[in-house]
Formats: C-alpha cells, structure tokens, sequence
C-alpha cells in the first residue's frame, strides 16, 4: 500500500495489576495491509495489551495512535468505532443463542435479526467462513464457533483485526483454512495482529513480529528472517532445556491399562458420548491422545480417574483387575494417578493452601489421616517435598493455589501426583497455558516415570508435545478413538485428518443426535473452510 | 354474574400478584442475577403502600410509594451483590428479613385501618357480554397492568437489542463484558426493575385485595412468584400460566374452606405451598425426561466482577 | 469512571475477625439514626436493647436460654451453608422437631417414667432429619431448587403444628385454648441453676458446638464439607460424592434444629402451643453468617444475637417500639456482613486513568 502512516501505534503503554506490572512501557507499531505478529510466553503480557488496544482495560500510561492521530479507546465500542476488530482465544460467545444473536451482539448498530442473519450470510458466503444463522452456538465445533467470532468481526468492516492464539482449537487442516481467510484480508489492505507463541505458524504467516517477555519489549523483527529456535530464544530469554531423551519404545512390558469397547453417555447434556472407546497401554509406555476440544477428552478423563464410573466393571482393566465401577479413590489405592486438564477448579481449590490441596488428591492412598484426623505436618511435609523434586516457586511455604503463577501450579498439581510414584498416569494438557521451562520440565518428568515402568496417557491438543513425548498417538474424533499408530510412522498431517474426522468412517446412527459437536454435517463444512 | 364468572374473578385477582412479582423477578434473573428478597421488598411495597395512601389520602400516590420502597429495597440488594460481589444467595435473604422487620414499624401505626380498596374500570358495552365480559372488561388496573407487563417483557426480551443483550448479560457475563456491554449497570436496571414489579405486587395486596395492612400479610407469595419463575421455565407467558395456576389453587383452597369441606381448614391452607413443592418437583421431573439440560440462564447467581 | 475490586494481598486471618465486628458497630451506629428518626432517645434505646438484657442473673439466663436454639441451629446451617446447601428452612425442622419430640411428651402424659425424656429427644432430632430430608433428596434426585422447597414447608410445618395444638392434642382441661397439656416432670428438661429458666439444652448445645469445631477443623469429612462449598470439581477429583454430602449435611442440620425445637419444648416452654417459635430458624440464618459458618463463631454470634431478641421484647416494654425492629437489626446485620466481608478482602479503588486514556 501507498499509505505508510501506520495504522496504529501503541507509545509506552504501561498496565498495573495490584504490584505485577503486565506491560511496561509497551511499545508496537502495526503498518496497514500487514499480519504483525505479538509474540511472547504465557504471562508475558500479550493479553494484556491487546485488551487495552480492544478498550477492555484502561492503561496507566501511555497512548495510542489510530491513524496518526491520538485516540481514547474508552471500551471496546469505540474500538469497533475506528475499525478494530477482536476474535477471543476464550470465544466470547454465548451457547444457549442462535449464531445470528450472537453475532447481533457484536453489531454496535441495532439491526433486526432478520437483517444480521442476511448480512451473515453475505458476509460468510464471500469469505468462504460458512455459518448457519439459526443455529445454536453450542451445537456448533469449536472450528465453527471460532468462524463465528471472525465473521462477527469482519460484519463491521474492520481495518485491523485481533486474533489471541487463534489456532491452539484448531487441527492442522482447518488453521491452513485460517491462514487462506487472514492472507485474503490482508490482500484487501486490512492489517491483522496475530497473537501466538506458536513459531512455526509466525514464520509461516507474518511479515513482522514483535516480541514481549515480561511485559516488555524486547525485539521487533521480520519473523520470515528468524528461525524458530532464534525466536524461541528471544521469547524465554535464554536456552529452554531440551528434553533429553525419549525411552526406549521397545522395552515396554506386559498391558497395564485396558479399555475394552467402552460406552459412556456425557453426564453433560451439552456434552459428547463415548462411543465404542478402546485401547491398550503397555508397562512403560506413553501413549497420547490427540484431538480438537470437545470431542470427549473430559469425558474419556472422567471415565479413566473413576470421576465418572464405566457401566461395566470389565470395561477398564488395570493390571487385569476390572476397575470399571471402582470410584477414583480406590483406583488410587491401585498406584494409578491423575491430573485433570483444569488446575484452578478441579485439580486444585483455589482458595485453599497447597497442603489442604495436597490432601485433595492424597486422602485415600498417602497416608496424611490418622484415626479420621487429619494429620497436618504430614501433608505439609508433602508440599516441602513436591517443591524440592518439582522446584515449585513460592513465597511462604503454604500458599493459597490461586497464588502461584499457572506453571507452578502446574508443577505442584503435577508432582503431586508423581511423588508417589504410580505406575499409571492419566494427565490431560500437562502443559497447557505454562511457561516452556515448566513445560519442559513437566514433558521431562513425564518421560522419566514411563522409564522407570509406569504406564502415562497424555491427552493433548498440542501436537507437537505429543510427537515430542508419546511412544504411540491416538485420536479422539466425536467420542470415538482411533487406533493407536507408533509416533515414528505418524505424520502431522494424519493425525490432523484424524482431528477433522477422517478415517472415521460414517457416525454411529442415532449416537446422540446434534449434540456432538463437529458431526459430519459441520465437517463437509469445514472442508469448504479449506478449500 | 353466574358462578364460574365470580371464580374467574376471584383467580385473577389471586393471580395477580403473584404474576407482577414472578415477572420482575423472571427478568432480574434472565441478567444472571437472583434476588431472593422478592417476599421483603413486596411486604415493603403493600406497607408503604398502604401507609401513604391513608396519609394522603391518595390510592395513586400509594402505589408509586410502594414502588418507591421496592426499587429502594432493590437498590440495597444491587449494592451488596453488584457494586460488593456478596453472595446473593444471603443478600437476598437478608433483604427478605429487613423487609419484612421494616414492613412491621413502618405498618404498625396504620393495624386495623380501613380504607376503600382501589376499584375496577367498567368498560362500557364490552363489559356486558355474558361471562367473559366481566371477566375482560371489569378489572382493575393492575390486572391490566399485569398483563401488559407480561407482554412487554416478552416483546423486550426477544424482540429487541436491549433485550437480547439483557440476556447475554445471564448467560456469559465474561463474554458480555468482553463485547463491550457494562453487564453490572444493566444487571442493576434489571434488579430495580423487579423491585419496581414486586413493591407493585405488594400494593395490590394491601390497597386492592384487602385493603388494610397486617403483619406478614403477604404470606409467603413473594417465594411463591420465586417458584413459578422457575417453574415458567423463565418465559413470561408461561410465567402467566404459573400465577393463574397458582391463584385458582389459592381460591379453591378459600373455597373449600368456606364450603365447609370436611378437612381441617390449616390442611387447605397449606395446599399452596404443598403443591408449589409439587409443581417444582413434576418440572424438574419432566425436564430430565427431555435430557434439555438446565433452562436457567448460564449465569445465574454468579458474581460478576469486571477487571479494568 | 471505574470501580474496581482489588485483593488485598495483606488481609489475613485478622480480616476473618474483624469483618462481623465492624459489622456489629455499624449496625448498632445504624440503630442508633433510626430510634432518633423513630423519636426516642438513641442511648436509652441502646441501653433497654443491649445492656438490660444482660445486667442480672436472670438476665444472662434468659439470653443462654434464647442462645440455645440460635446455636444449634446456627452450627448445622453453617455446615449446610459452607457446603453450597441452602436449607433456609430450619424454622420448619425446628417445629417440627418440637412437634415429634411434644408428641411424645403428650402421649406419655400421666405414665411416663425417666425414659420419656430421651425418647423426646430422640424422636424431635429424627424429626427434624427427615423433614429437611425431603428438599435434599428432591435436590439430589431431580435438582429441585432446594431453597424453595425447604421454605415452603416451614408453612407447612406452622400449619400442622396450629392443626394439632387446635385439635387433636388440645388439652382438654385448657378452657379451649389452643394449647397442648403442659409437660410432665419427666418430660421437661431440668434446670442448671436456681433462680432462672437456664437448662440442659444450653449444656447439649455446648457439647455440639465443640464436636462441630472438631469436625470441621480437623477431620476428613470437614474438609470434604469446605472443598465441596469452594470447589465441587475438585472435591469430585478428590472422590467425593455431592449427592451424598447434600443429604449428610441436611440430614445434620435437620436434626440439629429439631433438637433445638424439642429442648424448647421440653426445655422452655413445656408444652406446644401456637406461636411457640419466634422465628429462631430464620434469625439462626444471621447467627451464621454473623458467626463466619464456623461452629465457635456461632456460638459466640447466637449469644450476641440472643441479647438483641430480649431486647426487642425489653424495647416492645418499655419503649413501645414494635418488636419486628429486631429483624430490621438482624437483616442490617446481614447487609453489613456482607458488604465488610468484601471491603475487608477487597480494596475498592476507582483507577485512575494515564496519560491519553480516561476511564
């Protein structure tokens, strides 16, 4: 483009929370027609800042420049009022509603519903992001909910356009699909801030690349110039720890863990059924579960942990026993252990002190109970220990969970369970949303308690994990698993046709009719999105 | 006037507050919040109500005074729950144990005064067609009123963009906040609101259905319009369907009293709040039946604080 | 502008105890406006409130008698309470209570022997059970909102008791009033001292007071009732069951107010009569609060709030104010409770925006 006034300039933009300072003095500068990158690990302020280009939070200090000229983005109404539009990487979407309300919510002008569906329809049509109006969002894939969001955006005409990590929900097929829809709205001169800690897709994508670590900046540059490790390192600041080593595969032992033909409706109305589950995990063995949110993860968790128990006692074995109606105590007591997907919540109580949260998950099977009284040093003993194996930061010694950052709860929720040695593990997204040193960190110690003859099952959207970690992969489509294929002879691209469905072969009839979401019919829908 | 015409007049009139009360509060909760102080702010409404009118000897300013004393009640509760984050659950009890406390000093001067109750408007001509005339055509206001309020609401809340955000501001306050809308401003329209619609309610109670004021006299009609929320499964016509259901459940009970039906009279009188329990429980029942899930609003009863 | 609620990072266990304080001096800051608004002398209303009631040692009896229901009640609500259970219907339990344990008294009146006393007991604590059993299965089994449920049946409860004391269970040696006979010796509770109407109960509510505080501090299932109010995920990945923690802990409380219902029986009033609660299962409901859902606190709060029951009857007296401006006291108590609970915990701060931005 001609026109090289930079379509928005952020000048020293600073947010506080409490005594954190999540942006310092922030500075970035997005030319039109341009996919600039915002690059940085998890806490290192991106949301941040973006929330304050949106008008979500007020800053400090600093200001921004629309168009050359200094402007007041007091909420996200003004923002929209300039032409800034913003997909969430928690879609802001509201289930119990049609697409059309929820994309008439985003609309700043009221405008009958009959109008937006209409406009919707247009809208989608031409940049090939097909929707259907009527519908409800929570029928709908996460793929479709995310088109959702761009659409609503791009129904105001927007002139630059804020993804937050756009593709940690997608499978590889639909994030090409993206990147089509993303270079096409740069091609019309629209300018897009793309927010990441995904290199590869950076390099892929964006033509120039800011980089934060701890809230401030600390390297602008064209990313296509940069190699992934190059930008990896800008982004921790020093060398990660490679893992080391993975086991070897050959050595696994006899079946540990069987799950034979498992059906099990979702005890969430909104949820997804297991349907015809089966696997086999071996003595030593990781084994990984790939596929997009939503296609039963937590309910294969729930079946696993005992959370939720199996109709039949044989349709889970351990170490053949059958467990299938043994609650998850009791699977405890059989040294198998878990770490659910969510750390604040369900791994861990916010509110309580990491040693009433090492009883959460210790009760049964670590001896932290005398006579029904609970035994207080013992479990704060227990912390002392976790924190040493896990280097856990903290201030005081017995903290409150909400307290620690996500990747030392992460550790503590992690070691916890690791600390008594199970010979089966069962963790959902061991690395989700932490900093790559406990990242590394957690994937390492994954792979040493599978050495030492523990059976691990990692469920996971992040691929590369998996190829990094797991001996086997397997996917979750709709309730259903895939085979388990050795990590060596799968490609990226199997495993994502597998996320999309393929393989599958045709949906069970009548297996819980629309309430699955990424069904065939929205599936023949994505393959459009790609094409 | 034959029998089933004085019934049908006598159910509308039971109905009626329980209606007013049960749609305020059906849109107080479709923005994701829950007041449980609906009994204290209607008790409030039928005292100050009552206690202006016989001062100033005006019906009109009576009921604009028990308006006035449920959105005051309301404003506390949307304090506590909006502006503090509180719990709702105890700030609405709590507003309930004030309002009916405050209701007793603010009531105890006017026990025992009599006064002439609000009348019906006759519509001319209209009113004379045999049975659902009088039944249409003669009511008082507040009947009209309620109606009105049922399809206003119901028109509000699916027909227009303030309606639509309302509801998304109970569904997913989070997403609500993050499109840019200010969920605690809204939610607090939503609160004032329904302690406008239940210090109405109570003013019917004590300048329309019986004209003077005694201790306690809504009788727990303000958790009955709690249940019939629920059980309207938050739609305003069904919410209408509950209170009529309600109301002729209280005048059977009446008269079977008065009837002399062989039952002692505290059974019937408890036959309300019996089958209220019995509504909620076939509901409930019935839903599951369906697997539709929870109707309620996603957001119901969660604090909501916004980071800025 | 902006209101923003920030965490105090500093407020620790301090703040736990000087929340209901500061809630106790405002409401009585408050109290003292309103007499002056009603047109009596604020400090002598104080006085006849606050002081009156515990200058004597009958005094001080009366309040351990009206603390004693308070408390008990109080102690099981706040298990139900912490746990996301909301029985708001103690009044019923506790009626009924009185009315299953009164029962007894009555059918045994003229042949009892020592044994009457416990079976009243007994049979008021079971009664109290199974009638807050009814919203908690409902509750467990189709999810019906138990609130109203459990406040539905305290009318229910009310009416049955008027039926009985009007029918059935009339004396009929009453000159017609609705009234039970009153109790026999043995089925009355004896009394702790001369001079007063202090008796057993308060020792029984004393005893379950201290088991309560065991319990929640240092057993397992009072942690199962802490993490299954602040995180029912994590207490199903801790492998407990909700459905069975709602039943225990209404199941508690249920009998918990039908034992203070049938001490009052047996204890205070010694027969049933219409009338006989004063709203002890709704005031208990601020009793916990104002005693943090902790046993010792609800000890300490039933006593407080005992003081200001005798005081509104003081006050009916001498003062001729109505006696529902107690509950005007006790709902400000609440709001105050609550409102302190977050300005303690949390900062209020309106942000001030920087340079080139405005809030």
């Amino acid at each position: 483009m001609a026109d090289r006034t930079p379509l928005l300039v952020a000048e020293a933009l600073t947010r506080r929370f409490g005594a954190l300072v999540a942006n310092d003095s922030v500075d970035l500068r997005i030319m039109p027609g341009e996919i600039h990158a915002l690059l940085g690990e998890n806490g290192a302020g991106k949301s941040t800042l973006v929330k304050m280009l949106y008008g979500l939070l007020v800053p400090d200090g600093g200001r921004i420049l629309w168009r050359g000229e200094p402007v007041t983005l007091a909420n996200p109404r003004a923002a929209r009022a300039l032409g800034i539009g913003m997909v969430f990487q928690h879609f802001s979407l509201f289930d119990a509603m049609t697409v059309a309300e929820n994309v008439g919510l985003a609309l700043d002008e009221a405008e009958p519903l009959r109008d937006v569906a209409e406009r919707l329809r247009e809208v989608s049509r031409a940049y090939g992001l097909p929707l259907e109006p009527g519908r409800e969002v929570w029928r709908l894939s996460v793929g479709e909910r995310q088109r959702i969001e761009i659409v609503r955006c791009l129904m105001q005409d927007p002139h630059l356009l804020i993804l937050d990590e756009p593709t940690s929900v997608l499978t590889p097929q639909e994030t090409e699909g993206l990147f089509e829809t993303l270079r096409t709205l740069r091609d019309e001169g629209r300018a897009v801030l793309y927010i990441s800690h995904k290199l590869d897709e950076v390099r892929q994508l964006c033509e120039a690349a800011t980089i934060l670590r701890q809230g401030k900046v600390v390297e602008r540059c064209d990313p296509r110039g940069q190699t992934a490790a190059s930008l990896a390192r800008m982004m921790v600041g020093s060398q990660i720890a490679e893992v080391r080593l993975s086991h070897a595969a050959e050595a696994t032992g006899p079946v540990r863990l069987r799950v034979d033909n498992l059906n099990m409706p979702s005890e969430d109305p909104q949820g997804t059924s297991l349907k015809g589950v089966s696997l086999e995990l071996a003595a030593g063995e990781v084994l990984g579960i790939a596929g997009v949110a939503g296609n039963g993860q937590d309910e294969l968790f729930a079946a696993l942990s005992g959370e939720v128990l199996a109709p039949r006692a044989a349709d889970l074995t351990l170490d053949g026993t059958p467990i299938g109606r043994e609650g998850i105590n009791r699977r405890r007591r059989r040294s198998a252990a878990f770490v659910p997907e969510e750390r604040l919540g369900h791994a861990a109580a916010p509110r309580m002190a990491l040693s009433e949260n090492a009883l959460v998950a210790g009760h049964a099977a670590n001896g932290f109970l005398r006579g029904g009284f609970i035994q207080r040093d013992r479990m704060l003993n227990w912390v002392d220990a976790v924190t040493h194996a896990f280097d856990v930061r903290k201030g005081p010694r017995d903290p409150e969970a909400r307290d620690l950052s996500g990747g030392n709860l992460q550790k503590f929720v992690v070691g916890r369970e690791m600390l008594r040695k199970p010979r089966l593990l069962v963790v959902s997204q061991p690395t989700w949303g932490v900093d790559a040193g406990a990242a590394s960190l957690i994937r390492q110690a994954l792979l040493d308690l599978a050495r030492d003859g523990a059976s691990v099952l990692v469920i996971s959207q992040d691929l590369d994990e998996l190829f990094q970690i797991a001996d086997r992969i397997a996917v979750i489509f709709n309730g259903r698993l895939s085979d388990a294929q050795p990590t060596r002879e799968m490609t990226r691209e199997a495993v994502g046709l597998l996320m999309g469905g393929e393989g599958f072969g045709p949906a069970t009839p009548g297996a819980t009719p629309g309430a699955a979401p990424g069904a065939a019919p929205g599936q023949a829908r994505d393959k459009e999105g790609v094409a | 006037m034959t029998l089933a015409t004085a019934i049908l007049l006598t159910v509308i009139t039971a109905a009626t507050p329980l209606l007013i009360a049960a749609i305020g509060e059906l849109v107080v909760e479709r923005s994701g919040v829950l007041n449980l102080g609906v009994e204290g702010m209607m008790i409030m409404g039928a005292a100050s109500g009552v206690a202006v009118a016989i001062i100033t000897g005006s019906s009109t300013l009576g009921v604009l005074a028990a308006i006035g004393a449920g959105v005051a009640l309301a404003a506390i509760f949307a304090l506590l729950t909006l502006a503090l984050a509180a719990n709702q659950y105890a700030s609405g009890l709590a507003l309930t144990i004030f309002g009916v406390g405050l209701s007793g000093v603010v009531g105890a001067p006017f026990v025992g005064v009599q006064r002439e109750g609000i009348g019906r408007i006759t519509i001319p001509f209209l009113s004379d067609i045999p049975v659902i005339g009088p039944v249409l055509f003669r009511q008082d206001l507040f009947v009209y009123a309620s109606v009105a309020l049922v399809i206003g609401v119901s028109w509000f809340l699916w027909r227009t963009k303030s309606g639509l955000i309302l509801r998304a501001c109970g569904e997913n306050p989070v997403s609500a906040h993050a499109l840019g809308y200010r969920v605690l401003r809204i939610r607090l329209y939503a609160v004032l609101f329904g302690g406008a619609c239940a210090g109405l309610a109570g003013a019917y109670l004590s300048l329309v259905l019986t004209p003077f004021w005694t201790s306690g006299m809504t009788a727990g009609r303000g958790w009955i319009a709690l249940a019939i929320v629920v059980f309207a499964s938050w739609l305003p016509f069904r919410a209408m369907l509950g209170a009529y259901l309600f109301g002729g459940l209280i005048i059977l009970q009446l008269h079977a009293q008065t009837a002399g039906v062989a039952i002692p009279s505290q059974f019937l009188a408890a036959l309300p709040y019996l089958l209220t329990i019995v509504a909620l429980t076939l509901i409930m029942a019935a839903r599951r039946g369906t697997g539709a899930g929870s109707v309620a609003p996603a957001g119901l009863g969660q604090p909501f604080t916004p980071d800025r | 502008m902006a209101l923003v609620l920030e965490r105090r990072p500093e407020a620790g266990k301090w703040a736990l105890l000087l929340s209901p304080l500061l809630a106790v001096v405002l409401t009585l800051v408050s109290s003292l406006v309103i007499f002056w608004m009603l047109g009596q002398d604020p400090l002598r209303a104080l006085q006849v409130y606050f002081l009156l009631p515990v200058s004597d040692a009958w005094g001080l009896q009366e309040v351990m008698v009206k603390a004693t229901p308070l408390v008990l009640i109080a102690t099981g609500l706040a298990l139900c309470f912490r746990s996301n259970n909301w029985n708001i219907g103690a009044e019923g339990q506790f009626l009924i209570g009185a009315i299953c344990g009164g029962g007894v008294a009555v059918w045994t009146h003229g042949w009892g022997g020592p044994w009457v006393l416990p079976l009243m007991l007994a049979a008021g604590a079971l009664g109290g059970m199974a009638y807050a059993l009814i919203p908690a299965v409902l509750k467990v089994k189709l999810r019906v909102n138990e609130i109203l449920v459990s406040l539905m049946l305290v009318y229910v409860a009310d009416l049955l008791l008027d039926w009985l004391v009007r029918g059935p269970w009339r004396d009929p040696f009453g000159f017609n009033m609705p009234q039970t006979v009153t109790f026999a010796p043995e089925a009355t509770l004896p009394l702790l001292f001369q001079g007063g109407r202090m008796n057993l109960g308060s020792v029984i509510a004393l005893v379950v007071v201290v088991a309560a505080a065991v319990v929640m501090a240092r057993t397992l299932k009072g942690f199962e009732i802490r993490l299954v109010g602040q995180a029912p995920r994590a207490a199903r990945f801790a492998g407990f069951s909700d459905a069975r923690l709602t039943l225990t802990v209404f199941a508690v409380s249920g009998a918990l107010a039908g034992l203070a219902g049938v001490l009052e029986a047996a204890g205070t009033v010694r027969q049933l009569l219409p009338g006989f609660s004063v709203g002890y299962g709704f005031t208990a409901i601020i009793v916990a609060f104002l005693g943090r859902l902790n046993p010792v606190g609800c000890l300490i709060a039933g006593i407080f709030i005992a003081i200001t029951f005798i005081g509104g009857e003081n006050a009916q007296i001498v003062l001729r104010l109505p006696r529902d401006m107690t509950l005007v006291f006790q709902g400000m108590l609440l709001f105050y409770i609550l409102a302190c609970d977050t300005l303690i915990l949390y900062r209020v701060r309106r942000r001030v925006p920087g340079v080139g931005a405005q809030a």
